[in-house]
C-alpha cells in the first residue's frame, strides 16, 4: 500500500509539471481558439534563451527579466505575422500554422544558442526525503508549489483587472467583445506574452529536471492528452488532467507496464485520452458544443 | 492560345468523365509518363535515382495517402508514419513468412494491413472532431512504433526491429539495382495516383468532399458520415502502407520502426500543405519542393558561403525556412503550389491576350 502510495503522489507530483504546459495552451485557446503547437518551442526557447544568459554572467533575476521581454517580444511578433493575417481562417489552418511556428522558434532558439544540453541548477535538490512515511522529492514540492502560485497568480489577473475581463470578454464571445471596443490585436498580443511566461516557468522547472536541451519541445506532447482529458478551454481542467495523466501514466508503468514489456508511458496518456473523449467529448471540464442533425 | 479548350466538346458522357479532357493535356501527361520510364532510366544516374527521385515519388504517394483524408475528406491526422510503418512492416513479414507470394501481391495486403490499422484509429473519428482527432493519430503514431520496436516477432527479432528489404523479385526479373528500384517505385506510383484520382472524381470523393465542408451539413442531405469517414481513413491508410513498403525496401533497404517517428508524420503533412491540400497535382509538387529544397540549400551554402555555415546552422536554418515558408504558404496562398499552377496554366490558356 506505501509503495502504491509513494507512485501516485509521484505520479500526482509529475503531473503538475504536465499541467504548467497545458496551462499555457488554455490561455491562448481561450482567447483566440488557436491550438498552439508552439507551446512547446516557446518553453524551450525561454529555457535555452534563460540558461545562455546565466552562463554568460548574467544574475538571475536579470536573466529571468531579460527572457520574459524575449518572450514578450516573441509574442509581439507571433500576432504581428502570424495570427493578423490569418484572421478569420478555419481554426485547423491556424494550428498548422502554429506548427510551422514551432519550427521557426525551434530552429532560432538553436541557432541562436546553440544544440548542445545545458545544465540549469534552481537551488532546489532533486532528492527524496521522507513526509508522512512517503518519499517524496523536494523539487517535486516545489513545482506543485509553484503551479498554485501561478494559477493563483492567472485567476487574480483574470477576475481582478481590466485586461483580465477584456480577456474574459473576448473567450466568451470575440465578435460582442470587438463591438464594445475591445481591441481584439492586443488581447492576444497579451494573452501570447502571459502563455510566454508560463513557458518560461515550465521551461525553468522543466530545465532544471532534464537539463535544457532540444526534447523540451516535445513536452508539447505531453501536453496535450493532458489538455483533452482537462478540456481545452479551463485553467482547472488543466491542472486536474494533469494530475490524472501523472497519476495514471506512472501508476500504469509500475502495475501494467511488466505485463507488456513497459516503456508504455509515450502512448499510455493518449489511449487513455481517447477512452475519456469517447465518455466525454468536451473533456472534463470544457464547454460543450451543441449540435444536432 | 497554346493552351485551350476550343473546339473541344464532350460528345459522351464518357469524354465529361475522363481524368484528362483536354488533349493537351493528356498528350502532355503521356509525354511525361514516356520520358518517366524510358528516358530518365537512360538518362539519369544513380545518385539520382536514390537520393532524389526514388524518394521523391514514395513521399509523393505518402502525401496522396494523406491528402485523401486531410485535404479532401477534412480528417487531420498526424498518425501517417505510423502507417506507413504497417505497411512496411506487414509486407515484410509477409515476403517473409509466406513462401512464393509475388511481392506486389505482399505490398497490397501490407496496404490492407495498414488500412485495417487505419481504420481502428479512425473509428473514434465518429464522435470526435477536429483537434480532439489529433489524439487519436498522435496514439497510433506513438502506439505503433512502440509497438514494432517492442515485439521482435514483426522484425523477426533482429537487433532494435530493424528490417531489411526482401528481393525484389518480379516475375523472375531482379529490380534491385537503382534503376530497377525507381521503376518499380514509378509505376506503383503511377497506378495507385489514378485509382485515387478516379476515386475522388467519384461520388465517394465527393461525399468526402462535402464531409470536410460542413459535416452536420453533409449529414443532413444524406450523406452516410460513419461509412464515408470511415473510408477514408481505410483507403489513406492503405496508400500509405503502400508509400510505407516502398520507402522501407525501394528508398531506404534497411528501416528500423523510429525511421516511422512523428518527424515523418509531419514531413508529409508539410508536403500536402506546400503543395496543394485537396489535390492530386499537389502531392507530386510538395515532394519535389521537400526533397529538392534542402539539397539545393546545402549546394548553395556549399557554394556560396562555403566554411561560413557549419552544418548544425545550415539544419537551423533549413527548419526556419521551412516554418516561414509554410506560415507564408498558409496565408498566401492556402491551395499550395497546385494552385499556383493552376494559375499559370490559365495565364497559358489566353496568352498572349490578358482575358
Amino acid at each position: 500500500m506505501g509503495f502504491f502510495l509513494e507512485v501516485l503522489a509521484g505520479g500526482l507530483l509529475a503531473g503538475v509539471m504536465y499541467s504548467l504546459v497545458a496551462i499555457g495552451f488554455v490561455l491562448i485557446y481561450k482567447a483566440s481558439g488557436v491550438f498552439n503547437f508552439a507551446q512547446g518551442a516557446m518553453v524551450l526557447f525561454a529555457a535555452l534563451t534563460f540558461v545562455s544568459l546565466l552562463e554568460r554572467g548574467v544574475p538571475f533575476w536579470l536573466s529571468f527579466v531579460i527572457t520574459l521581454l524575449a518572450m514578450v517580444a516573441l509574442a509581439l511578433l507571433i500576432e504581428r505575422a502570424v495570427l493578423r493575417p490569418l484572421v478569420n481562417r478555419p481554426p485547423i489552418t491556424l494550428f498548422m500554422a502554429t506548427l510551422g511556428l514551432s519550427y521557426v522558434i525551434e530552429g532560432a532558439a538553436q541557432a541562436l544558442w546553440g544544440a548542445q544540453v545545458h545544465g540549469l541548477d534552481l537551488g532546489i535538490k532533486d532528492e527524496p526525503f521522507e513526509f508522512a512515511g512517503l518519499l517524496l522529492s523536494q523539487f517535486d514540492l516545489f513545482a506543485a508549489a509553484t503551479a498554485a502560485v501561478l494559477v493563483t497568480t492567472l485567476s487574480l489577473l483574470f477576475s481582478k483587472t481590466r485586461i483580465g475581463l477584456s480577456l474574459r470578454a473576448v473567450a466568451d464571445d470575440p465578435l460582442a467583445a470587438l463591438a464594445i471596443g475591445i481591441r481584439l490585436q492586443r488581447i492576444w498580443a497579451v494573452v501570447w506574452a502571459v502563455a510566454g511566461f508560463v513557458g518560461l516557468v515550465a521551461g525553468l522547472l522543466w530545465g532544471a529536471r532534464l537539463g535544457v536541451q532540444f526534447s523540451l519541445s516535445l513536452i508539447v506532447l505531453k501536453a496535450l492528452p493532458v489538455l483533452i482529458i482537462g478540456g481545452f478551454t479551463s485553467i482547472g481542467g488543466a491542472i486536474v488532467g494533469g494530475l490524472i495523466i501523472g497519476a495514471s501514466e506512472k501508476l500504469a508503468e509500475v502495475y501494467i507496464g511488466p505485463l507488456i514489456g513497459g516503456g508504455i508511458e509515450n502512448w499510455f496518456p493518449y489511449v487513455l485520452a481517447l477512452l475519456f473523449l469517447l465518455v466525454r467529448p468536451a473533456g472534463l471540464f470544457g464547454e460543450r458544443a451543441i449540435e444536432r442533425v | 492560345m497554346i493552351y485551350t479548350e476550343a473546339g473541344q466538346f464532350s460528345i459522351r458522357y464518357s469524354h465529361d468523365r475522363r481524368i484528362f479532357r483536354l488533349r493537351q493535356d493528356r498528350i502532355g501527361i503521356t509525354a511525361l509518363l514516356l520520358f518517366a520510364f524510358a528516358a530518365v532510366p537512360l538518362l539519369g544516374n544513380d545518385y539520382w535515382f536514390s537520393a532524389i527521385l526514388i524518394p521523391l515519388l514514395v513521399l509523393s504517394l505518402a502525401g496522396l495517402g494523406l491528402n485523401l483524408l486531410t485535404g479532401y475528406a477534412g480528417q487531420l491526422s498526424l498518425g501517417s508514419a505510423a502507417f506507413m510503418a504497417v505497411g512496411a512492416f506487414a509486407t515484410y513479414n509477409f515476403q517473409l513468412r509466406v513462401p512464393g507470394l509475388p511481392l506486389l501481391a505482399s505490398m497490397a495486403l501490407g496496404g490492407v494491413m495498414a488500412a485495417g490499422v487505419a481504420l481502428l484509429f479512425g473509428l473514434p473519428s465518429l464522435r470526435i472532431k477536429g483537434f480532439y482527432l489529433l489524439v487519436s493519430t498522435l496514439a497510433a503514431q506513438f502506439f505503433v512504433e512502440w509497438f514494432f520496436t517492442k515485439f521482435g516477432w514483426f522484425s523477426n527479432n533482429s537487433a532494435s526491429g530493424v528490417i531489411s528489404a526482401p528481393p525484389l523479385l518480379i516475375l523472375g526479373h531482379d529490380f534491385s539495382n537503382p534503376v530497377g528500384r525507381y521503376l518499380l517505385t514509378l509505376a506503383v506510383v503511377v497506378v495507385v495516383t489514378a485509382l485515387a484520382r478516379n476515386l475522388v472524381k467519384s461520388e465517394l470523393g465527393r461525399n468526402w468532399m462535402a464531409v470536410r465542408d460542413m459535416d452536420t451539413a453533409a449529414a443532413v442531405i444524406g450523406i452516410p458520415l460513419l461509412r464515408t469517414k470511415l473510408l477514408a481513413f481505410a483507403i489513406s491508410g492503405f496508400i500509405l502502407g503502400v508509400a510505407g513498403a516502398l520507402w522501407a525496401f525501394t528508398y531506404l533497404g534497411t528501416v528500423e520502426p523510429h525511421g516511422f517517428d512523428l518527424a515523418r508524420s509531419f514531413q508529409i503533412l508539410f508536403i500536402i500543405i506546400i503543395g496543394g491540400m485537396g489535390s492530386i497535382l499537389g502531392n507530386f509538387l510538395g515532394a519535389a519542393f521537400i526533397v529538392l529544397f534542402p539539397v539545393l540549400l546545402s549546394q548553395l551554402s556549399g557554394s556560396l558561403l562555403s566554411g561560413v555555415i557549419d552544418a548544425g546552422q545550415l539544419e537551423n536554418l533549413q527548419k526556419i525556412i521551412f516554418g516561414v515558408l509554410i506560415i507564408a504558404f498558409l496565408i498566401k496562398e492556402p491551395d499550395g503550389l497546385a494552385r499556383l499552377w493552376q494559375i499559370a496554366r490559365e495565364r497559358a490558356r489566353v496568352w498572349p491576350l490578358r482575358y
